[in-house]
């Protein structure tokens, strides 16, 4: 009998600490003589710098260093940082310098560090380097960045352009020239951030006894840190120890490196004291990267049944100044366009735009959001037209269950066909129709109507690509103490790893998980490993725990067979011990294995193996695992004051096998608040000259208890077929169709008034703008 | 820079301590006495993790001096739960937090923690709805709310109890 572990709603082994203030969050680390860093950054989106003057800041008491670029010792001195993800779109593969040596390109990138004994005096410090700058003409914009004649955010490149990408297959053209529908529609999407609730944060301190670096980041991705950090700092890659402890969410924006990862080791290894910088929030809004900023122009082209033909257009993406993960979020949104629905032909011709902005990289959904939102406006667009039913015209189109897998046409971001590996698209969406009351709405709408109230229903479908490589590892191994200890790179920042990683081992050992331990996020327990991003390490660390445990387990029956002389089918797994089936013979417990298989000084090892209960695997994926899921949300928009309210949100959810349904519910929640956030809350805004206007919490407005409702959340489970476990990506699915289904909404609530919604996030003082000229039109036209 | 000495009860333990005036309490709980459980999201009083209980009022602690809060009791996540608790050594509304997965990265908890505890001791039978109005001043960016609203709901309850047996004190 086995107990089972897997698929159960587990509470988690992190919430003890975390719930009586003992977790370990960078700042939390405390190491003797350590010293504060403040940054001086640029109050221009563009400018030369013509003189530094750190003098009167280096006379401050109290302050150890202070450093621009110049000052940079060898070999990082004139360097810009790695890009880890290269892609032959892009036209000048432009990373950051730690501190910029020239020129700055958005406001906030930093141009000199302070380092003193506390915060505040380096804070103090920091406003006393005066740096003359000469503004250059900036780029605020899309707009702006195509405009012919355009100002260039780096005048070395011949324009703006900084990839582009063209996706597609089919016969587009005879798809529109054989349509009897078509509809186009022009979408602006805005930029949001990452806001994890703690920020970007770095600790680092020399090593005197062997001349290596320890650097504790809140990062996502601590083996991509420390590769970014070998090409920095020419160290071997033993020497660099890369500790991601608790990590206060992450989201995306902490995945790649950032300056001040490069500038804190820096500074710790000159002075040879450990050096702690945390990002503050300002610095969050100004300096960590963002998300969103495309605008799509697309048409659609039906036949007469409303079958899809085709789907063409263009696509511009505001990349901000660098490209510090390459163009990853607008090639993801371009493949993730033609989602769960038989789309015969697609075109789409995609630029990445540089503009004087902090540069975007995935945030939470990763270029998903975008496309999805372009797909189901147009779905919408043309039922309208047509005059059918906005759910019956996606069921027409949907990819049925018997067609997996299926190819759509495509290269996915991984490098392989966009293949749809499992799924029953149909029926996700026909649960959210039936959850959500869709068939009656119609006459509940009119008769709210009557009563003066304006409610709406929207629907959006979506398809994921998770789990992507290119690989995670992880090292089983059962100790002489008896506990099984599971060690993997991947390390979460609040998904719960630690317990479903847990949950995995311990069911392949037959134990509780009290019984195992996991340690994550350290390049000094395991040499190679990814990171947390593309919602990945279920399918890739989770595999890996899964073969290396299977493998342990497999050895230690093969032992136990040679010591009991039986049959390794006769053997199981109980209660920490290896026994006869059916308690019938003699047993052993996993420390006396242990122990017998770490051998005894002058003895042969017993049945034949190597030494030692442990086993590594590196699993890597031949594919993305695809999920997917069907929103429904029923709103209520005031039309005076343009504020949305969600009555109900159903979310129709499937990520393959669920190692922990509890865990699995709290990512499409907390997704979904993020996307509700990017429907109507979140707008990073800038002026014309690229100023962040935006820069505290009281201007840049996140989902709060009162606007983010419960979801009533329903799992379809399709498991995957590439991976042992059958899971799927789960973190990112409650973000991706949320702000198509809640536009969608509001525009079918706003129905008597005839306006369609081509933003996101819609603000309510756009809702209220849209109504007056929706009102003035129909007044001039009657 | 000049300092000022102050004395208060922390977690029900006396503190002095010299502070530089413009020092926040926030600062001085994490840096100068080591209780790290207190923790900032923004440092300009809307996020709310920094929420501590001082005479039994949630405050936000980086928009307050430590100065002022001289002579002051002051309690923290560390001194949430009861000295002769649970088994678990949890409070009820960290213990519920744990079953309705209330949390996930952790980092907004202790805000939400003790700002839930003086809401809950004065008004255990709040609604959703009300409760959904007050916990607004915290902002919690992993898990969209739900795990926390029914965990406050499913706690409320013991201290209900609590209050009904006198036992005011039963963080
Ligand atoms: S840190 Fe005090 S309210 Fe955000
Ligand atoms: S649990 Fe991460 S911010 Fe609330």
């Amino acid at each position: 009998m086995t107990t089972q572990m897997v698929g159960k709603p587990i509470q988690r082994v992190e919430d003890k600490d975390l719930l009586t203030g003992k977790g370990s969050f960078t700042d939390d680390i405390k190491l003797p003589g350590t010293l504060h860093v403040a940054f001086v950054r640029a109050p221009f989106a563009h400018a030369r710098i013509t003189g530094i003057d750190l003098d009167a800041a280096r006379e401050l008491p109290g302050v150890h260093l202070v450093m621009a670029a110049a000052d940079l010792p060898a070999p990082a001195k004139g360097k810009r940082i790695l890009l880890q993800v290269p892609n032959p779109a892009i036209v000048d593969p432009i990373t950051q310098e730690p501190l910029v040596s020239e020129r700055v390109a958005f406001a906030g990138e930093a141009v000199a560090v302070v380092v003193a004994d506390s915060r505040a005096i380096a804070e103090d410090a920091a406003e006393m380097v005066m740096v003359d700058y000469d503004p250059l003409p900036t780029v605020a914009n899309l707009a702006q960045a195509t405009a012919p004649g355009a100002d260039k955010v780096h005048p070395h490149l011949a324009d703006n352009v900084a990839a582009r990408i063209h996706v597609g297959y089919g016969d587009i053209e005879s798809a529109f020239r054989d349509a009897a529908h078509t509809v186009s529609v022009t979408l602006d999407q805005h930029r949001g951030t990452g806001n994890p609730m703690e920020g970007r944060a770095v600790l680092s301190a020399p090593n005197a006894l062997d001349g290596g670096i320890t650097v504790w980041s809140a990062t996502q991705a601590p083996h991509i840190l420390r590769r970014a950090l070998v090409d920095m700092l020419e160290m071997a890659e033993t020497d660099i120890r890369v500790i991601a402890p608790d990590v206060g969410g992450g989201f995306g924006p902490k995945v790649q490196a950032y300056p001040e990862e490069f500038v804190i080791p820096i500074c710790a290894q000159m002075l040879g004291v450990p050096v702690k910088w945390i990002e503050d929030r300002r610095e969050h809004l100004l300096c960590t990267v963002q998300e969103r900023d495309q605008t799509w122009s697309v048409e659609m082209a039906l036949d007469a049944e409303g079958k899809l033909l085709g789907v063409r257009g263009r696509m511009r993406h505001d990349q901000g100044a660098y490209l510090p993960w390459g163009v990853i979020a607008p090639y993801i949104s371009t493949v993730t366009m033609p989602g769960p629905y038989v789309l015969p032909a697609y075109d789409l011709e995609t630029q990445v735009m540089f503009t004087n902005k902090v540069p975007t990289a995935p945030l939470r959904g990763a270029g998903r959001p975008q496309a999805v939102f372009a797909m189901e406006r147009l779905f919408d667009l043309a039922a309208d037209r047509m005059g059918l039913d906005r759910a019956d015209l996606r069921r027409r189109n949907l990819i049925p269950a018997e067609a997996m897998p299926y190819s759509v046409g495509l290269i996915f971001r991984d490098g392989q066909p966009l293949i749809y590996d499992s799924g029953d698209y149909p029926r996700c969406q026909q649960i959210a129709e039936e959850k959500s009351g869709w068939a009656d709405f119609p006459a509940r709408r009119e008769a709210a109507l009557r009563e003066g109230r304006y409610i709406g229903l929207g629907i959006a479908n979506y398809v994921e690509g998770t789990g992507l490589g290119p690989f995670e590892g992880a090292t089983t191994q059962v100790l002489p103490s008896g506990r099984i200890l599971i060690k993997t790179g991947a390390a979460g920042q609040g998904q719960g790893n630690r317990t479903v990683y847990a949950q995995v081992a311990a069911e392949a050992f037959n134990v509780d998980i009290s019984q195992v331990d996991v340690e994550l996020g350290d390049t000094g327990k395991i040499p190679i490993g990814v990171g947390a991003f593309a919602s990945r390490l279920m399918v890739n660390a989770g595999s890996a725990i899964n073969v290396s445990a299977g493998t342990v387990v497999t050895k230690m029956k093969k032992i136990a067979a040679a010591a009991f002389e039986v049959s390794e089918d006769d053997l199981e797994l109980v209660d920490g011990t290896v026994r006869v089936t059916g308690d019938q013979g003699p047993s052993l417990t996993f420390g006396e294995m242990a122990q017998m298989a770490s051998g005894m000084p002058g003895y042969v090892l017993p049945g034949g193996q190597e030494p030692g209960l442990f086993a590594t695997h590196y699993f890597s994926p031949p594919q993305a695992a695809y999920a997917n899921g069907s929103h429904a949300v029923e709103v209520e928009v005031d039309p005076e004051t343009g504020i949305v309210r969600i009555a109900r949100y159903i979310v129709v959810h499937d990520c393959g096998r669920m190692v922990n349904p509890l865990l699995v519910e709290g990512q499409i929640q907390g997704g979904l608040a993020h996307g509700i956030g990017n429907a109507f809350l979140e707008k990073m805004r800038y002026d014309d000259d690229a100023n962040p206007v935006t820069t505290t919490l009281a201007d840049y407005l996140l989902p709060d208890a009162d606007n983010v409702p419960t979801a009533e959340i329903y799992h379809v489970e399709s498991p995957a077929p590439h991976n042992p476990l059958g899971v799927k990506g789960a973190g990112e699915g409650g973000t991706i169709p949320a702000a198509a289904a809640v536009v969608s909404a509001v525009e079918d609530a706003l129905r008597p008034f005839g306006v369609q919604i081509d933003e996101a996030p819609i603000l309510p003082e756009r809702i209220c703008e849209l109504i007056d000229a929706a009102r003035q039109n129909t007044q001039e036209a009657s | 820079m000049t300092t000022k000495s102050i004395s208060l009860t922390v977690n029900g333990k006396t503190v002095e301590q010299e502070v530089e005036p413009r020092t926040h309490l926030a600062d001085f709980l994490r840096h100068g006495i080591g209780l790290t459980g207190t923790h900032l999201g923004c440092e300009h009083g809307v996020c709310g993790a920094c929420t501590v209980l001082v005479d039994g009022q949630a405050v936000r602690s980086c928009l307050m001096l430590a100065v002022q809060a001289d002579g002051a009791e002051v309690v923290t996540v560390e001194g949430l739960a009861p000295e002769t608790g649970g088994d678990d050594g949890l409070s009820p509304i960290q213990a519920a937090f744990r079953e309705f997965h209330g949390l996930q990265c952790g980092y907004c908890t202790p805000g939400f923690l003790t700002s839930l505890t003086q809401l809950l001791m004065e008004n255990p039978d709040i609604g959703e709805e009300d409760l959904r109005k007050e916990l607004s001043g915290n902002l919690c960016r992993c898990t969209g709310y739900a795990g926390i609203v029914r965990a406050a709901l499913a706690a409320a309850q013991a201290y209900k109890e609590a209050a009904a047996s006198g036992m005011g004190g039963s963080r």
